[in-house]
């Protein structure tokens, strides 16, 4: 049996229960007990029908537990005495299982762990190694989330912006463990944008594909960092990016910008290139513009600024990161780059250094203790 | 099975033999470091010795409960500080040699000039569980 496929079905089982009469946090359980189980004993003979023997095995798997529980006796009475539920399925009831695991009372951490689990399916085990925290931490975390949602109505209007930010930190902060996080946040992201005709999803699938195609290009051999102008743009993944541009283009005709849209449009102008040389850096700081415009996001200034260097020149971009505040994380990286590109190999190769020693990843910093030795390394004349 | 932690130190320990800062290294001598670290943190996988490995930012903030309802006090970084550890491997070995031959592999991993760095690692015991039959 499709692991993954199965996966899918997960969101609309645990609708069918709270449909039902189920408590969220009770109908999630029950699916993910009903999901190992049918991991575990489907291998040799699938059922035919998969999504009704979820909701069958997960809805007596539900009733166990409320039988279990002697506390919630009355509820019993009240769930078995519900009427079955009639055919067909509300086609939003995902959507408002994405709106209610990011719903503005969890913290993202929580809201990420939650949507993990219940909209995607993945198990707390999965989740906890991609986080690299131990498991229990991880459960605690996800029951937590339960309990803090516990008073929302499952039907309570959602906040799409709060969704996205989700989507947008599991596709950008994912570590490791047997879990593709950035293929799983586009596989939500994508089934979110199936069930809405909000633009910025349509903005954020497309910077997701945008990124992802570029993925295999990303790292070197000895898994170091290679930076976009010297990626070998062979490598990038022409269909993700024909998909993302078909997206973003679908997404600007309506004239509604945002910053994902943004965003994407800077991934789009990059993936057009067919060699760095060749990117239109013009426009690409026309949408940096945009983007502080929408955001006055300090880090979209920060781009701005290198932007504004390969356009017009180093001396430029340096003006250009003088209303920048220099704490603010690559600052100094960014300074480092423009002071080399301005002729200035000394100035640059100790700012590389500064900007290793605040580096926040390690494949970072390493790249830029290279830089700095490149330029330290070089004949003195 | 005995755990010890492996530290590096930023400053703190004695001087390496070989003790050029990275940056004045080349290029390919910091890709070659980079690879040793990476290979020895995969073999020990592979020998069923690894635990953990991380490595920690140079500045960190000192911090200390200043009394109720007051916020946390904090100070620092100090230059003047004498240890300042860059991070740490935790390996979980048959013996205390075994522990002190791995220390010993780390610390040649390769610096300028592609010499070994005879850097000084700290080789610590964890404080194990008490065991359940003592006498």
């Amino acid at each position: 049996m499709d692991e993954a496929l199965l996966r899918t079905l997960t969101p609309t089982v645990i609708s069918v229960l709270v449909r039902r009469g189920a408590d969220f946090a009770a109908a999630e359980d029950a699916v993910q007990d009903a999901l190992v189980e049918a991991v575990r004993g489907w291998s040799d003979d699938p059922p035919r029908d998969a999504k009704g023997w979820l909701v069958t095995v997960a809805w007596r798997k539900f009733l166990d537990s409320v039988r279990a529980d002697t506390s919630r006796r009355h509820r019993e009475e009240r769930v078995e005495g519900e009427p079955p539920p009639g055919p067909g399925e509300a086609v939003d009831d995902t959507l408002r299982l994405y709106f209610l695991c990011a719903h503005p009372s969890l913290t993202p951490a929580s809201a990420v762990a939650l949507t993990l689990r219940a909209v995607g399916g993945l198990t707390t085990r999965q989740i906890a190694r991609a986080y690299l925290v131990p498991e229990a931490t991880m459960a605690q975390r996800i029951s937590r989330a339960k309990r803090t949602v516990s008073g929302v109505r499952f039907h309570e209007p959602g906040d799409v912006a709060m969704v996205l930010r989700v989507l947008y930190l599991v596709f950008n902060e994912g570590y490791s463990g047997d879990v593709d996080l950035a293929a799983e946040a586009i596989r939500l992201t994508r089934q979110l944008a199936a069930r809405t005709s909000h633009e910025e999803v349509a903005g954020l699938l497309a910077l997701m594909l945008l990124h992802h195609a570029r993925r295999p290009a990303r790292t070197g051999p000895n898994g170091g960092l290679v930076p976009l102008a010297e990626q070998d743009r062979g490598l990038w993944d022409t269909r993700l990016i024909a998909e993302g541009v078909d997206v973003l283009q679908a997404a600007l005709a309506r004239d509604r910008l945002g910053e994902f849209q943004a965003q994407a449009a800077v991934a789009a102008l990059h993936a057009d290139a067919q060699a760095a040389e060749e990117t239109d850096w013009v426009q690409i700081v026309e949408w940096y513009d945009e983007l502080v415009r929408l955001t006055g996001s300090p880090v979209a200034g920060l781009n701005r600024a290198v932007a504004v260097g390969e356009a017009d020149g180093a001396r430029a971009g340096l003006a250009a990161l003088a209303g920048i505040d220099p704490d603010l994380p690559r600052y100094t990286a960014v300074a480092a780059y423009l002071h080399e590109r301005d002729g200035d190999p000394v100035t640059a190769a100790r700012l590389y250094a500064d900007a290793a020693r605040s580096a926040a990843s390690l494949p970072e910093r390493d790249h830029l203790t290279r830089q700095a030795a490149r330029l330290n390394a070089r004949p003195r004349g | 099975m005995a755990k010890y932690l492996l530290l590096k130190h930023y400053r703190g320990a004695p001087e390496a033999v070989n003790d050029v800062p990275m940056d004045q290294w080349t290029p390919e001598e910091v890709t070659v470091h980079v690879q040793y670290m990476r290979d020895f943190a995969d073999r020990l996988e592979g020998t069923g010795e690894f635990v953990d490995g991380q490595a920690l930012a140079p500045e960190g903030t000192f911090v200390r409960y200043d009394g109720e309802g007051r916020p946390p006090m904090t100070d620092g970084p100090f230059a003047e500080t004498k240890d300042l550890i860059a991070g740490w491997m935790v390996i979980d070995v048959e013996t205390h040699e075994r522990a002190l031959e791995l220390a010993g592999e780390l610390s040649a991993a390769p610096g300028a000039g592609g010499k070994p760095i005879h850097e000084w690692l700290e080789v610590r015991p964890f404080l194990a569980a008490p065991p359940t039959i003592t006498e």
